[in-house]
């Protein structure tokens, strides 16, 4: 069965369509690149997969795991294993990195019949991950995105989703904002989580990221469609072209 | 028919009523009452009451609250109390109640015990705190305060000697028990810390379910020069309770009081503190979080009066609006002309849940001195639904996410509070308050 199946999705947001009949399917373990211009929609598929408040779905389907996703919460969505790397991470004063970890893990464990883990346990896991993505220790103990650096937030992300372990990655551009080094460590704490159940959905304006999460497909998504699918090689020609050849297409 | 509007405005006292007992103390007491008449009874003509209408309290047909029988701890509700395992004294319906209270730990060099013991056996040296210009000046300008000395009688007395520093938090809890009908009590507190004594009040008021407890309590805190007092109060007064407080503190020439006040309960809560920094170098900070939901009023009007060079003062408060809950803060800084070298700040912040809330803000700087610092700021908002979103797109629920982020609003006023065993309790009251929250939404 797929992951994800998306057939024919419209979605508008304040009334405006943005979304026009968009299909795409993601199996397990695969790598999927949604790559287009500026303003194209990608933001507002990573929205609509994640439920995200104001995105309205009026036409065609998503499902999760066979699961229509329409009527489901977002926190459902979360605990049924999507992930959303977001673009510009919130920044919430108060709440400390820490105790919204296990909050949210705990949220999980006990939508899946799980008991809460204990506080050993959790924090044997959380060393190990952070160590992994080189995050300091005081990182962890500050409120949740406040004051990190671009870098320190994607890292953050990631750190996040190694421990919540989802099925489904999507990443809104992972990459704006960091330099090169900053990029590196975060592909690679994405790719130390694949895994031939795990799929990502990678949404990228440019080709580089791709450099480091080597994509099995790459679509190109234009005026609310996917005009154009491919593999790895048609994000080496997009980087070349431009997306021009595309825009005037969908128009 | 129309009700009848309150008449000549001196309701809870009858044209006839004198001071009790002669001597300095009886003419404290006719003060204080000629004081109530003089004023009337707050109205919302009255430029200090214009956000907090008490007309319904002033109608209510009290009584004096009954004698409570003997109570047990298991009677304490703990669930409104902050919980603390220290020292402690138990006053119910402003009696001292001496099995509920555990004074056995309490410290040397501290002396505790109930306002009407010491009445009896040594009133004079509560003269000095009872007459001082501060405690004057509230009874020429404040109402119900005056009404408070006209009747006093019962409630704390607790000193603390000179240089004495106080390990731990001692708690001071007051529980309202209701009568057959409404009740009204004037409970006074003197508070005072000799020079250089240092300690943790914490302070709880509560109520049990009942016809309305009406509460007007002042309370006088001296400190003394280099004296360091953290004053911490949980206001949790029963649904139907109604409490009506003044602060009156003196502070000392580098002195420090700390106040914080978190108000969760209570039908209509006015929490006035006036400080008066009365000698160089002297510090107060004054912080509340608070949190009212249907029904609620909930006022903190808070008054620093730098009256000498080089004082320092804060005021932080943070109010938590649901439903219909209502929220005041009055914050007024006077620097006056002598008060060169003066730090003054004051800042409001309300967190608005529901487009049923409300609050109402009234910042006041007065300022004769020219070489001070400054500053007053208030914001309000709603709960940013940014945060919300990222919080349940890791899979945390809803209402959970909703508890955090409120709890995270609170968390940089309730930090203030330096005791960690006290900033804890706080935090549990709030949590509770929260889950109350939850409970409402399911039920309707
Ligand atoms: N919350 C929103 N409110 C109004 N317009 C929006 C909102 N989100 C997206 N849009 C509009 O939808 C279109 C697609 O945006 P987006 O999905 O962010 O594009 P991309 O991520 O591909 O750059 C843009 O025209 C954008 O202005
Ligand atoms: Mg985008």
């Amino acid at each position: 069965m797929a992951l994800l199946e998306i057939i024919n999705l419209h979605a508008q947001v304040e009334d405006k369509p943005i979304l026009k009949g968009l299909s795409l399917t993601v199996n397990p373990g695969e790598v999927h690149a949604i790559m287009g211009p500026n303003g194209a929609g990608k933001s507002t598929l990573s929205n609509l997969i994640t439920g995200r408040p104001g995105y309205e779905q009026t036409e065609g389907t998503v499902r999760f795991k066979g699961q229509d996703l329409s009527a489901m919460a977002p926190e459902e969505r979360a605990r049924a294993g999507i992930f959303l790397c977001f673009q510009y991470p919130v920044e919430i004063p108060g709440v400390g990195f820490t105790t919204f970890l296990r909050t949210a893990l705990n949220a999980r464990r006990k939508a899946r019949g799980e008991s809460e883990i204990d506080a050993a346990a959790f924090l044997t896991r959380l060393k190990a991950a952070t160590k992994a993505l080189g995050i300091p220790d005081a990182m962890l103990k500050r409120p949740l995105n406040v004051g990190f650096s671009g870098g320190e937030k994607k890292r953050a992300e990631v750190l996040q989703m190694a421990m919540l372990e989802p099925d489904l990655m999507i990443l809104d551009e992972m990459d704006s904002g960091l330099d090169i080094d900053a990029l590196r460590i975060a592909a690679e704490g994405v790719n130390a989580l694949r895994s031939p159940t795990r799929s990502v959905l990678c949404i990228t304006h440019y080709q580089r990221l791709l450099d480091y999460i080597e994509p099995d497909f790459v679509h190109v998504l234009a005026d609310g469609r996917i005009v154009r699918s491919g593999g790895k090689e048609l994000a080496r020609e997009l980087e070349e072209k431009g997306y021009a050849d595309f825009v005037s297409q969908a128009a | 028919m129309t009700a009848t509007p309150v008449a000549a405005a001196t309701p809870f006292l009858d044209p006839e009523t004198r001071a009790e007992g002669g001597g300095w103390l009886g003419a404290v007491r006719q003060a204080g009452l000629d004081g109530y008449r003089r004023q009337g009874f707050p109205t919302p003509r009255h430029e200090a009451w214009k956000y907090t209408n008490l007309s319904a309290v002033g109608r209510l047909a009290v009584e004096t609250p009954p004698a409570v029988p003997a109570l047990t701890a298991a009677d304490l509700p703990g669930d409104r109390l902050l919980p603390l395992d220290v020292p402690r004294l138990v006053f119910v319906n402003g009696r001292f109640s001496a099995p509920l209270s555990d004074l056995d730990r309490l410290p040397a060099g501290v002396r505790a015990g109930s306002l009407r013991a010491v009445l009896l056996t040594d009133p004079g040296h509560l003269r000095p705190v009872l007459e001082r210009p501060q405690a004057q000046e509230a009874v020429a300008t404040l109402p119900l305060a005056a009404l408070n000395t006209g009747f006093l009688s019962d409630g704390l007395v607790l000193e603390i000697d000179a240089g004495v520093s106080v390990e731990g938090p001692l708690h001071i809890i007051h529980l309202s028990v209701p009568g057959e009908s409404a009740t009204l009590a004037h409970p006074r507190g003197l508070i005072r810390l000799g020079a250089g004594a240092r300690a943790t009040l914490a302070v709880s008021y509560s109520g049990l379910p009942g016809a309305p407890s009406v509460i007007n309590a002042v309370t006088d805190v001296v400190l003394g020069e280099d004296a360091h007092l953290s004053h911490v109060r949980l206001l949790a007064e029963a649904p139907e309770g109604v409490h009506i407080g003044a602060v009156l503190a003196t502070v000392g020439a580098r002195a420090r009081y700390d106040a914080f006040t978190l108000t969760l309960g209570g039908r209509l809560v006015r929490n006035e503190i006036r400080v008066l920094l009365d000698g160089e170098g002297a510090q107060a900070h004054v912080n509340g979080a608070y949190a009212a939901r249907k029904g609620q009023h909930i006022d903190n009007t808070v008054f620093v009066d730098h009256a000498v060079p080089n004082a320092k003062s804060s005021q932080l408060f943070k109010g938590v609006l649901d439903e219909t809950g209502r929220g005041v803060f009055q914050g007024k800084i006077l620097v006056r002309r002598d008060a060169q070298g003066t730090d003054g700040q004051q800042l409001h912040q309300a967190l608005l849940l529901t487009p049923g809330a409300e609050v109402d803000i009234k910042p006041e700087l007065q300022i004769y001195a020219d070489d001070v610092a400054c500053s007053h700021g208030a914001t309000a908002g709603e709960m940013d639904a940014e945060a919300l979103f990222y919080l349940q797109s890791r899979g945390i629920d809803e209402e959970t996410a909703r508890a955090l982020l409120v709890e995270a609003f609170l968390e940089d006023a309730l930090t203030t509070v330096a005791d960690e065993a006290v900033r804890d309790a706080l935090t549990e009251r709030v949590r509770d308050w929260q889950r109350g929250r939850a409970q409402a939404t399911w039920n309707v």
